[in-house]
């Protein structure tokens, strides 16, 4: 039998053209429709697009944003995964209802509630108030830092779930043998933890910052129209500034942005893996 | 202890607290808020009333629309489960060439833009002559829910011993029989934990959704993000406690059959 001829193979088919039919043809599309304009091949609406400083501004927004959710994810994700994976029972049922639950509950419904608690009475602002960190309230809704303090919130378990998965599985003799061995601590983590972590957090990190690039609800909803990043641009010029050219240009930008995240992050996994 | 080993503790100490704390807090805002009198989202709300759970029945276009996203939800969900299970079988038992690169087409709907893809199919769509609304979103949702159906489904198949199958028939099992009576037992926990989140994840869809609404047809994110943008008041607040309480029933289902543990497996 040749190994194209295998039968099984014809259960596959039905999703496979689903998917070919209805979601990479219309993406080839919208790829090929962008850059094949009345005469030819063109590259005319990318050069329109990054002529004007005020889109570089829209994509620097966007990269930004994403960059420090990313990191807020990073720093409070990497240290949550370890006491997930090493807490007892009762601490590690409270994390997993804390990851698990929000991860059910919409977007829109996240978002908004974070609309309230950045308000000028929101519990931020009372909280920093009452830390002495601020002397008055101050909103932070619509600001930069309320867009990537909700943001963070609502991707953090993309963050922790995949480092948890890597750290659940490592033996804890290796720190025990590092100990025996004389390495001190910081040694030991830097030297036997971390690299076997990386995994975890490349694919965490490249799971934060790529949702975090394309997000469009929470911008518009903690931030509104003033801050511009690709993916509202986006929406906008498609549902309400009918400019359909602007719309395909920068949906494509941000198509090819998300596509060269999954795929950096597959080959730095991939020489991850090789190494060890 | 070593003075290092007590700091990475209290760290580690300090950084799970913070999560749940941090995660909770929308959660609980919304139900305190849900909660209050005030209309102002004081927090705490100077006195409890129901009067926002009242203002439910009369919202307008509320109740079209959540039964819109449950049906769209629910037919997408059962579409996807049946495609993603043949089509993983295929892949865990077939021996052709392309398979790692099949599962990773069909699991990448979640990895690319919600929006870029929402924009593609409405260009695709409407070039092929279908600009009915409510069937674009039952086709555009079976792409949202099968990636989920496709990753659990193939991660337990994996694991599924298919010798099992031969050793039912040679116990006098008809082949169907010996499919529903060891395959079906066997996969039943990943339809559920991949059917559950797939429907969640329908039910909460905004970036594709938006491209395939029309007048009469919204599903409830899009319905909920028109209320907050033109008069937000604690009544969003009230239908979200209502999904807030729909994901704590998940939960507690997706606990009892497959264990909390195995729900965080990424």
């Amino acid at each position: 039998m040749k190994a194209w001829r295998d039968p099984v193979a014809l259960l596959a088919v039905p999703a496979v053209a689903y998917l070919l039919l209805l979601y990479a043809l219309p993406l080839a599309w919208l790829l090929a429709k962008s850059i094949i304009g009345p005469g030819g091949l063109t590259v005319q609406p990318y050069l329109d697009f990054f002529a004007d400083p005020f889109n570089w501004r829209v994509v620097w927004n966007t990269l930004s944003v994403a960059f420090w959710v990313t990191v807020a994810c990073l720093l409070v994700g990497y240290p949550a995964a370890f006491a997930l994976a090493r807490a007892g029972a009762a601490l590690q049922i409270a994390m997993l209802v804390a990851i698990i639950l929000p991860l059910s509950v919409g977007v829109v419904v996240k978002a908004f509630a974070w609309q309230i608690v950045l308000r000028r009475d929101g519990v931020v602002s009372q909280i920093l108030v009452a830390l002495q960190v601020w002397d008055e309230p101050q909103r932070l809704l619509f600001s930069e830092a309320g867009l990537v303090l909700g943001a963070a919130n609502i991707f953090l378990p993309f963050m922790i779930l995949p480092i948890y998965s890597v750290v659940k599985l490592i033996d804890p003799r290796l720190l025990e043998a590092g100990a025996t061995l004389g390495a001190t601590p910081l040694y030991r983590f830097a030297r036997i933890m971390v690299p076997l972590t990386l995994p975890g957090v490349v694919s965490g990190v490249a799971f934060v910052f790529s949702m975090s690039v394309s997000m469009y609800v929470v911008p518009s909803l903690l931030i509104g129209d003033r801050f511009q990043t690709l993916s509202t641009l986006t929406g906008r010029s498609f549902l309400f500034m009918r400019n359909e050219q602007l719309g395909s240009t920068t949906a494509v930008i941000l198509l090819a942005l998300a596509v060269s995240v999954v795929v950096a992050s597959g080959w730095l996994a991939r020489r991850l893996g090789s190494r060890t | 202890m070593t003075p290092i080993e007590r700091l990475a503790r209290a760290l580690m100490w300090i950084a799970a607290t913070f999560t749940v704390v941090f995660l909770m807090t929308p959660l609980f805002v919304t139900v305190a808020v849900s909660f209050g009198s005030s209309s102002v989202f004081t927090l705490p709300p100077p006195d409890w009333s129901l009067r926002w759970y009242d203002r439910l029945t009369v919202t307008r276009g509320l109740w079209p629309s959540l039964l819109t996203s449950l049906q769209v939800a629910a037919f997408s969900t059962a579409v996807a489960l049946a495609l993603g299970t043949l089509c993983a079988i295929a892949l865990v038992r077939g021996r052709f060439p392309g398979r790692d690169g099949i599962a990773t087409f069909l699991i990448s709907p979640l990895m690319l833009p919600g929006l870029v893809v929402g924009i593609a199919m409405l260009q695709g769509f409407k070039a092929a002559g279908l600009r009915e609304a409510y069937a674009s979103l039952l086709i555009a949702h079976v792409i949202i829910t099968l990636p989920y159906v496709v990753r659990t489904v193939l991660a337990a198949l994996s694991l599924f011993d298919f010798s099992l199958i031969d050793a039912a028939r040679t116990l006098g099992c008809s082949y169907p029989a010996a499919i529903l009576r060891v395959l079906v037992p066997a996969l039943g926990p990943a339809f559920l934990t991949s059917g559950m989140f797939a429907f969640l994840a329908s039910m909460d869809n905004y970036p594709i959704s938006i491209f395939f609404t029309d007048a009469w047809t919204k599903t409830l994110p899009i319905q909920m993000l028109q209320y907050v943008e033109e008069n937000p008041d604690p009544t969003i607040a009230a239908i979200s406690s209502g999904l807030v309480l729909l994901a704590i029933v998940a939960l507690i289902v997706g606990d009892r059959l497959v264990g909390l543990r195995k729900m965080a497996d990424f």
